[in-house]
């Protein structure tokens, strides 16, 4: 034992955001799904140049009533994300689990909003590449957003029942999935329910 | 040991001639052979001199001795190495500049390749043969034919080329690079023959079962041969004079036959498979893979399958006098 | 216990004893502990033994293909057959061997490089295997049972669309990627995170190993890549299963679409199966020179270019399509750009080589294989990447030797030196100097022979895909020539896993470290503990087992605990508790597997995949024991 010691006893056990190596697994997991999503994009945008109108003639403008909804409450949501990690950066039980209950509410009420956006797209997903390649964006997308919802709902579960230290640091990097799942809706509302009525 | 050694081999071995997309028979495949001769030396003197480099390294290595590994060499040499590496990336820098200004050159060349009102050809690649069908303001003035193109010697012509199931290409490797038929878009390949001959070319994007066996034949000819050629295919097909052609037109006409086939001058017009209007002037047949001969022609009439499995003509079973008397009316067919 | 208990334990003992360390980080016992194992070590074991019987399988199918090729029409194989033997061979040559192995050697070796005593998260790492492995039984169970995808590993629509490709062969293949590219994208997230986050105190970024920086930028080009082809698989599969229509130019969807999504991805796929094989060769070129590698600042950066151009190549595959003149001069000139920071990495090795005292083993001599195959393949690269040359040799077998040359050269070769260069440190045994030389030698002649005449194939006119070909085309003779060398290629593979064979049998006691390595894996005994290190490491400059400073120790951390440190310059951050074996990985491999399996057949596959995904993942993670502080 004549080579240098470093006694490391004395850091914390666990750590939150960008230090923590779970954080950069959920950083990981977004890179993955959010280059699925630009390459679901970059095909619609590639598509459209090559057809007659986007969408086509016969095929209605989508409507926007609830894809209007759906996205003012994902980014609210945000907000209340926002606080559920801050609460759990302090270990706070009470306010994380009551925000993270919450939150699977808002994501199941933004599930329920989808369906009925999928349902103003006026067209089936068959009916021709454009309606296949909206479908393809609002429905990958709803894949994360109930993975998402499934996530909070079970975190929630957890924190209200045996919580360990360790599912603070998980409802933290949670947020950051979130922010994801809200921000890229920013990206497909417009992309799908108003690009369509300028260009 | 080297590649150098089996590249010569190899030369050796296969002959002289040289391969087809080197032995170039219209300007096309000339200018590409020209890049190629440049690139190829390039790549011969590139890889001896890394190979040399490397056994040369490794073999005049000094000894490990005693000194500890990582003990690193004096100053001198290690920036030596770092000098002899910044001047090897300058020379591949400029190495890969100057192949990439040729390159477009070369390409700006091949594009220079135009005329106005050129003759048109509109090739359509379909599983697996080559539907051929020469372009004209009037319409009854259109050939169609199937798996040979004739050319007039020295002059650029056109293809437009589509496809109607899934994606072709058509590559003659002696005339040009190739280019793909792709369903849903129409592209464009111009090409010339700068000499008369035959030239092979096949399919070169797979496409199923049968895509090994969906060969092209160009037929570069003098002017005046082109346009006979053109004259004599313009015409319906050749009215069987005698009673076993006779029987033999009555054979295709009655059989299934006329689902897909198409022969200029009879009720028979489906363009569904290759027309037929002057089969018997064709050298090949089955995609360009058969000689075109009785034998073969039976054996390709009675049981495809066997020859092209896949392919999507299907078995007759005829009588022996039917079929000899479908075969002498085919290859009466002009 | 209580927390403050626990750490004054700690502070009483410093290091946890070995004995304890294994009873914390040693895989349960029996079937169910292999099952539930989240060791690091044997899981990369088990993706390197799976992945090597993939690709004798794959080899066995070339082998046939060469047999039905060596002669015109042969009857060996007929069309149908033969489609799916070459879509079989490129499948799993691709995903099933390729991309898995490297990224396996990376699971096994980064941990080890960078100090710590297993991958960021090790139960994930099991999960990705299993679901490889079930990717991997999919493609070779249909293809078994004569539902083998036919339309070529790159499946092209409209061929494998509705219309032209009947069955479900196609919906097999769709399926198969998303196994595979599951499994690759949870194995690049384990060595992105281990590498940034888990790095020994003191291994700054400047002083992290080649071979390190190699699987994080191949690990980072995973994570952009992948993605593509699974949007391309999962377009294709609904355009079969529920008449979606984006590649159906009748109703608006394009054909090339398709292209441009699969060579998105499948041009960094070659880039990712590649620089991993340069990490391999930096490792060996310095050990066997005994110096370290000359430049490596330009090696990294290097590694760094490489990776970013990789993604600015893709439609150099496409330039036969009639794409408008400057778009395709543009993806030339990167094509060709990116032969310098290749160059660049050569040079230094060469440059390695000639300053340093260079010791002559097998290992050495794979890379000196590699470097004179690869050199080639990169020069018809350089061919290929101009469109007038490409023009005439796209979908020839000119392309089909270049790919070769740059895959068995580029990434084979030097894998076969790493394995031989690592087996003493995996399995405590030295392999066999004599094999190993006899092996790299039968192996580089009969893979020029099989390879080279193709070249010439090419040129005079030889498509690609083809099951036969006519007498007068004169093709046969080197056809026959190549055949006769796929016969010694595959003696030279028989001649390798003989050694290997040979290693674990009677192979002479390895030590720490046989080679005189200067990474961290050489300080671990042969084969290494589960824990990895008894202490883990602080370093001190790039080559830790080369200073003269022996690398430092690490106490006070828990004995399921390891070390998180700061991305850049590797600081100690903070104590993380791993976690240990559990079945939950494999069960839910299992569940996404009946649900992707489904899918095939229906829609709701996606459903039923979900559903008990989401009942396996809540066992996954839910807890097991009342709140305690890990360490235990």
């Amino acid at each position: 034992m004549s080579a240098k010691v470093l006694d490391v006893s004395a850091l914390p056990p666990r750590a939150f955001g960008a230090r923590s190596a779970l954080w950069w697994g959920v950083l990981g997991l977004v890179a993955i799904e959010g280059t699925a999503l630009a390459m679901v994009v970059g095909a619609a945008l590639y598509l459209r140049q090559g057809g007659d109108g986007w969408p086509p003639p016969g095929t209605p403008l989508p409507r926007l009533t609830a894809a209007t909804i759906n996205v003012l409450l994902l980014v609210a949501s945000s907000a209340l994300m926002w606080m559920v990690a801050l609460d759990a950066r302090r270990r706070r039980r009470v306010p994380v689990a009551v925000g993270l209950v919450l939150m699977t509410v808002v994501g199941l009420a933004s599930i329920v909003l989808r369906g009925f956006e999928l349902a103003a797209l006026g067209c089936r997903w068959d009916a021709g590449a454009y309606a296949s390649t909206v479908w393809l964006l609002l429905g990958m997308h709803a894949t994360h957003l109930i993975g998402a919802t499934v996530e909070n709902g079970l975190l929630a579960a957890v924190i209200i029942g045996p919580v360990d230290p360790k599912h603070y640091v998980d409802a933290h990097s949670n947020g950051l999935y979130w922010y994801f799942v809200a921000g890229a809706d920013v990206v497909l509302y417009l992309l799908v329910f108003v690009w369509p009525r300028w260009a | 040991m080297t590649a150098a050694g089996l590249a010569l081999a190899v030369l050796l071995l296969a002959g002289c001639g040289g391969p087809a997309a080197l032995a170039a028979a219209g300007p096309q495949a000339g200018r590409i052979a020209g890049l190629w001769a440049v690139v190829f030396w390039i790549a011969v003197i590139v890889e001896t001199a890394v190979v040399a480099f490397m056994l040369y390294a490794v073999a005049r290595s000094r000894r490990p001795g005693h000194d500890p590994a990582g003990a690193r060499p004096e100053a001198g040499r290690e920036h030596r190495a770092v000098v002899a590496i910044t001047v090897a990336v300058g020379l591949t820098a400029a190495t890969v500049l100057g192949l990439l200004v040729a390159s477009i050159g070369t390409d700006r060349a091949l594009a220079s390749l135009t005329r106005s009102a050129p003759l048109t050809v509109e090739v359509t690649g379909q599983q697996w043969w080559w539907d051929i069908e020469y372009d004209d303001p009037v319409p009854s003035q259109r050939v169609r034919t199937a798996n040979e193109l004739h050319l007039p010697v020295g002059e650029p012509v056109l293809l437009t080329l589509r496809s109607r199931d899934v994606i072709h290409s058509v590559w003659v490797p002696q005339l040009h690079g190739k280019q793909d038929l792709i369903p849903g878009r129409t592209t464009s390949l111009w090409i010339q023959a700068d000499r008369p001959g035959t030239f092979t070319g096949q399919c070169a994007e797979f496409c199923g079962y049968q895509h090994a066996h969906m060969r092209l034949l160009v037929v570069a000819e003098s002017r005046a041969t082109f346009d006979a050629w053109r004259a004599q295919q313009r015409q319906p097909a050749t009215e069987p004079t005698d009673p076993l052609g006779q029987r033999g037109r009555a054979v295709f006409l009655a059989g299934p036959c006329v689902l897909c086939h198409a022969i200029g001058g009879t009720r028979a017009g489906a363009r569904v498979g290759p027309d037929l209007t002057h089969l018997a002037g064709r050298a090949t047949i089955a995609g360009g893979t058969l000689p075109n001969t009785p034998g073969h022609l039976a054996g390709w009439i009675l049981d495809p399958q066997r020859i092209k499995p896949g392919a999507h003509m299907p078995a007759m079973s005829l009588p022996a006098h039917d079929l000899q008397a479908l075969l002498a009316y085919l290859a009466a067919l002009r | 216990m209580s927390t403050l208990a626990l750490r004054q334990e700690r502070r009483d003992e410093g290091v946890v004893e070995p004995a304890q360390l294994a009873r914390a980080w040693d895989t349960p016992p029996g079937l169910l502990g292999a099952l539930a194992s989240a060791n690091h070590k044997q899981i990369a074991t088990r993706y390197i033994v799976t992945a090597f019987v993939f690709f004798a399988l794959a080899g066995m199918l070339a082998l046939l293909m060469r047999l039905q090729l060596a002669t015109p029409e042969a009857h060996v194989l007929g069309p149908d057959l033969y489609n799916q033997v070459f879509t079989v061979h490129g499948s799993t040559m691709m995903f099933l061997f390729a991309v898995p192995v490297m990224q396996a050697m990376a699971l096994y070796l980064v941990p080890l490089m960078v100090g710590t005593r297993n991958v960021a998260f090790p139960r994930l790492n099991a999960f990705g295997y299993w679901t490889y492995l079930i990717g991997g039984l999919l493609l070779w169970g249909s293809f078994l049972l004569n539902v083998g995808p036919d339309a070529g590993w790159f499946s092209y629509v409209p061929l494998a669309g509705p219309a032209y490709a009947p069955g479900k062969r196609a919906d097999v293949w769709a399926q198969v990627i998303t196994f595979t590219e599951l499994a690759a994208l949870v194995g690049a997230i384990e060595v992105v995170v281990t590498a940034v986050k888990m790095r020994a105190p003191g291994m700054s970024l400047e002083r992290v190993p080649l071979l390190v920086w190699a699987m994080l930028v191949t690990a980072v080009m995973v994570v952009f890549a992948m993605p593509a082809v699974m949007v391309g698989s999962t377009m294709l599969a609904m355009d079969r299963l529920v008449d979606t229509h984006f590649f159906n130019p009748a109703e608006g969807g394009d054909v090339l679409l398709w292209q441009h999504l699969f060579w998105f991805f499948g041009h960094p796929e070659v880039y990712i199966i590649f620089i991993p094989a340069t990490g391999f060769v930096s490792s060996i070129v310095s050990t066997f020179a005994r110096r370290p590698i000359v430049g490596y600042p330009a090696m990294v950066l290097s590694l760094i270019a490489t990776g970013f151009l990789g993604f600015s190549l893709w439609v150099h595959h496409m330039f036969a399509t009639g794409l408008p003149r400057i778009g395709a001069s543009f993806f030339s000139a990167a094509s060709l750009l990116i032969a310098i920071p290749s160059g660049v990495q050569i040079f230094c090795w060469l440059a390695t080589l000639r300053t340093g005292r260079v010791v002559v083993r097998a290992p050495l001599l794979f890379v000196c294989a590699f470097i004179a195959i690869f050199v080639v393949g990169g020069l018809t690269g350089v061919m290929v990447a101009l469109v007038p040359l490409d023009l005439q040799v796209h979908d020839t077998f000119f392309v089909v030797a270049h790919l070769h040359y740059v895959l068995i050269g580029g990434a084979v070769f030097p894998l076969l030196g790493a394995l031989h260069f690592w087996l003493p440190k995996m399995t405590g045994r030295m392999p066999s100097e004599r094999l190993g030389r006899w092996a790299v030698a039968v192996l580089f002649v009969g893979f020029n022979l099989t390879f080279f005449p193709m070249h010439q194939l090419g040129l005079a006119g030889m498509p690609r895909r083809v099951y036969t070909y006519l007498p007068e085309t004169g093709w046969g003779r080197l056809n026959f020539l190549a055949t006769v060398g796929a016969g010694l290629l595959a003696v030279g593979v028989l001649l390798f896993l003989a050694n290997v064979a040979w290693t674990l049998r009677h192979g002479a006691p390895a030590g720490d470290d046989p080679w005189g390595g200067d990474t961290l894996e050489w300080s671990t005994p042969s084969p290494p503990p589960s824990y990895n290190f008894a202490a883990l490491p602080v370093v001190h400059d790039r080559h830790p087992l080369w200073s003269v400073a022996p690398p430092g120790a690490v106490v006070g951390l828990g004995r399921r605990e390891v070390l998180i440190t700061e991305a850049i310059d590797a600081t100690p951050d903070h104590r993380h508790a791993l976690d240990g074996p559990s079945l939950w990985p494999f069960l839910t491999a299992i569940a996404v597997g009946i649900g992707v399996i489904v899918a095939i057949f229906t829609p709701w596959g996606v459903t039923l995949g979900a559903v008990l995904v989401t009942i396996t993942l809540t066992g996954w993670f839910w807890p097991h024991r009342p709140a305690v502080e890990p360490g235990r």
